[in-house]
């Protein structure tokens, strides 16, 4: 059969097209694959935040402020490890010169000095420690919680180099057999992680408050919503002088103190 | 053949070496052993279908661990459309009690390691050590 060029092209062309019709129809008449509806933001609009009344604190009983210690540290399964380097705590005290180094000076107010004062993970708004983090073990949550995951962290403690706050410990050994209670609605931790006080995020998703400030009858730890200014925490602020831990550092502590 | 006298009984043992467990297991009994996971008699049915639950168990913990953790989000529809709390200790080990006659079964036979239980409770478990 003699084949002109042309014929040749023409042929060529329309083999191409018919080859190309049946994937070109798909293409065209593929169903739109249902597009998964936008999972509900839970934590949009909120900024978690703290008011500690520094003069109630030092109003109230010890047993009070031991009370809020011991109802964090019963329902997070926090062990507790006698040993200085090896405890693990999610909230305590220091004292009043050492959380606020930076307003001491020779004529300080002597009732201040030695004053406990109650302290725990700051949940920073710029935070130091989930920059630190190899394994976005830990992260800024939306509304504000500075939250750790772990399952995921592998215990390189550069998070704790990078808190200025010393706010987190590191379970140097497993810490199950220094629990005296388990507490099965939260799990331990195992060897080799690193744990921090974490707003009590799990109690706020139920709708509670946390347990140190459910703790408190004489409202010396108020809780809310620093977004929202007809909130108890932004009412708390009106006509005090409100501290931060070490504003300096611009880590933006979302834990004030008034006094 | 060269050396027959070493390299035959050479074999032999090599062959009875490299079989050894399937004719020690034959002769301790366990040869034809499948595990059994107990399965709690008065629950009819699990958070998905027993052979999505069966392939998928892993997965589904997974998506559950990433969901409560990073994304907040607490409850799972199932494809029944229940709802259920994602949660390995109050909702699977609600039902699955102890996991050493549960999951333990299949993972110990099939040589798997998890590292769970290193820090997840479940109600036996704790029961043990309150006693």
């Amino acid at each position: 059969m003699e084949l002109s060029r042309r014929g040749f092209l023409k042929i060529a062309g329309l083999t191409l097209l018919g080859l190309a019709a049946k994937p070109g129809w798909e293409v065209v008449s593929q169903i739109k694959p249902i597009e998964p509806s936008p999972a509900p933001n839970y934590f949009s609009g909120k900024k978690w935040g703290m008011v500690i009344d520094l003069k109630k604190c030092w109003e109230a009983k010890e047993e009070d402020i031991i009370e809020s210690i011991n109802a964090c540290h019963r329902i997070h399964n926090v062990p507790s490890i006698q040993s200085i380097k090896e405890e693990i705590k999610w909230i305590w005290t220091i004292e009043y010169e050492k959380t606020f180094p930076e307003h001491i000076h020779d004529f300080n107010e002597e009732e201040y000095k030695g004053r406990s004062v109650i302290v725990f993970c700051n949940q920073c708004d710029d935070p130091p420690c989930t920059k630190y983090c190899p394994t976005r073990a830990t992260w800024k949550r939306e509304d504000g919680i500075v939250m750790m995951d772990f399952h995921r962290c592998i215990g390189c403690r550069y998070c704790m180099a990078g808190c200025p706050y010393g706010s987190r410990s590191f379970n140097w050994r497993d810490p199950r057999p220094f629990i005296k209670k388990v507490n099965l609605e939260f799990p331990t931790r195992t060897k080799g992680v690193v744990e921090k006080c974490n707003f009590c995020e799990e109690r706020l998703s139920q709708g509670l408050l946390p347990a140190c400030v459910e703790a408190r009858k004489d409202k010396a730890l108020i809780f809310g919503d620093l977004n929202d200014p007809h909130s108890e925490v932004r009412k708390a602020f009106h006509g005090r002088h409100v501290l931060q831990r070490q504003p300096e550092l611009g880590t933006k502590p979302k834990v004030f103190y008034i006094v | 053949m060269y050396d027959g006298k070493k390299i035959i009984p050479g074999l032999i043992l090599f062959l009875g070496i490299v079989t050894y467990p399937i004719w020690h297991n034959t002769v301790s009994g366990k040869i034809d052993y499948v595990p059994k996971p107990k399965i709690p008699a008065d629950k009819k049915e699990c958070v998905e279908p027993k052979a999505l639950i069966r392939v998928n168990h892993k997965d589904l913990l997974d998506d559950w661990k990433m969901s409560v953790v990073r994304s907040g989000i607490r409850t799972y529809q199932a494809s029944n459309k229940k709802i259920y709390t994602m949660s390995l200790t109050r909702t699977c080990m609600n039902c699955h009690q102890d996991r050493k006659e549960f999951c333990d079964q299949c993972h110990n036979y099939m040589g798997v390691k998890n590292k769970c239980w290193d820090c997840h409770m479940y109600p036996k478990e704790l029961k043990a050590e309150v006693k």
